[in-house]
């Protein structure tokens, strides 16, 4: 099982989703890809979007940068 | 292209019961195509099956000869060719200033690290969304499936077009 980071925190709609999309396509089963968003969109829209495509969210949280949230996904 | 050696991985995704968007691209306008293709590559991204059905002036984005190009059996469709000139010649639909606005959004995308429409463009070929070419414009304009770059999927009729379209949502661009 490998970890891989996801930093879309300056990205803008739509590469925000697409970018965390290509990298969450490149997971073999069982890795794990912590995306860091910000709040609003993209916070609201990866952790559903993902598990309607079949991966599983482990966790969302704030991180020590105020507004940064990690996404934390496993395929 | 920084997506060229993503796009075998997406056919392997997991995809759970997609939802569908279609996209009629009409307009061959830079700021709509921009508009066509940051839906397409949105919705993609969050597992929507996503066709897109390039018409008119749409054809204009999927010609593999991009830039002014005399491409077209007849003298009219190479004259409309020449003037339509694929992405790079794209005007805006608006405020297009006699042909500088393209270069300034662009310049303007870049600066605000939005995706400009040649990178929404790969993005959707390496998202694997589906491109097909509308038969009757294509006739118009003098055009075969081999003037258009390889991602086009097949070209088709109206009725051909609402069956893929079927029980998603359509939209007009």
């Amino acid at each position: 099982m490998s970890s891989y980071k996801l930093d879309v925190t300056g990205e803008h709609c739509p590469m925000t989703y697409v970018r965390t999309k290509i990298q969450l396509a490149k997971l073999n089963s069982g890795d794990v890809l912590e995306v860091l968003v910000t709040k609003g969109e993209p916070l609201e829209n990866i952790p559903g979007s993902a598990t309607e495509q079949g991966y599983k969210v482990l966790s969302v949280k704030e991180t020590e940068r105020s507004g940064i949230y990690s996404i934390i996904i496993q395929k | 292209m920084i997506y060229q050696t993503e796009k075998n991985n997406l056919n392997n995704s997991v995809m759970a019961e997609q939802k569908k968007l279609s996209i009629i691209s009409f307009s061959g306008d830079f700021d709509k195509l921009t508009a066509v293709f940051t839906l397409a590559t949105g919705a993609s991204a969050i597992g929507y099956e996503v066709n897109i059905f390039f018409t008119f002036w749409g054809l204009d984005a999927i010609k593999i000869k991009q830039g002014r190009s005399l491409v077209g059996r007849g003298f009219l469709p190479k004259l409309f060719a020449f003037f339509m000139g694929g992405l790079k010649s794209a005007p805006v639909s608006r405020l297009n200033f006699g042909g500088i606005s393209p270069g300034i959004f662009r310049h303007m995308m870049r600066k605000n690290n939005v995706a400009t429409l040649e990178e929404l463009v790969d993005a959707a070929k390496v998202l694997n969304v589906n491109f097909y070419a509308c038969e009757m414009a294509m006739h118009i304009l003098g055009l075969e499936k081999s003037d258009f770059i390889p991602e086009v999927k097949d070209v088709l009729g109206v009725p051909s077009f609402l069956k893929i379209a079927d029980g998603g949502q359509t939209l007009f661009i």
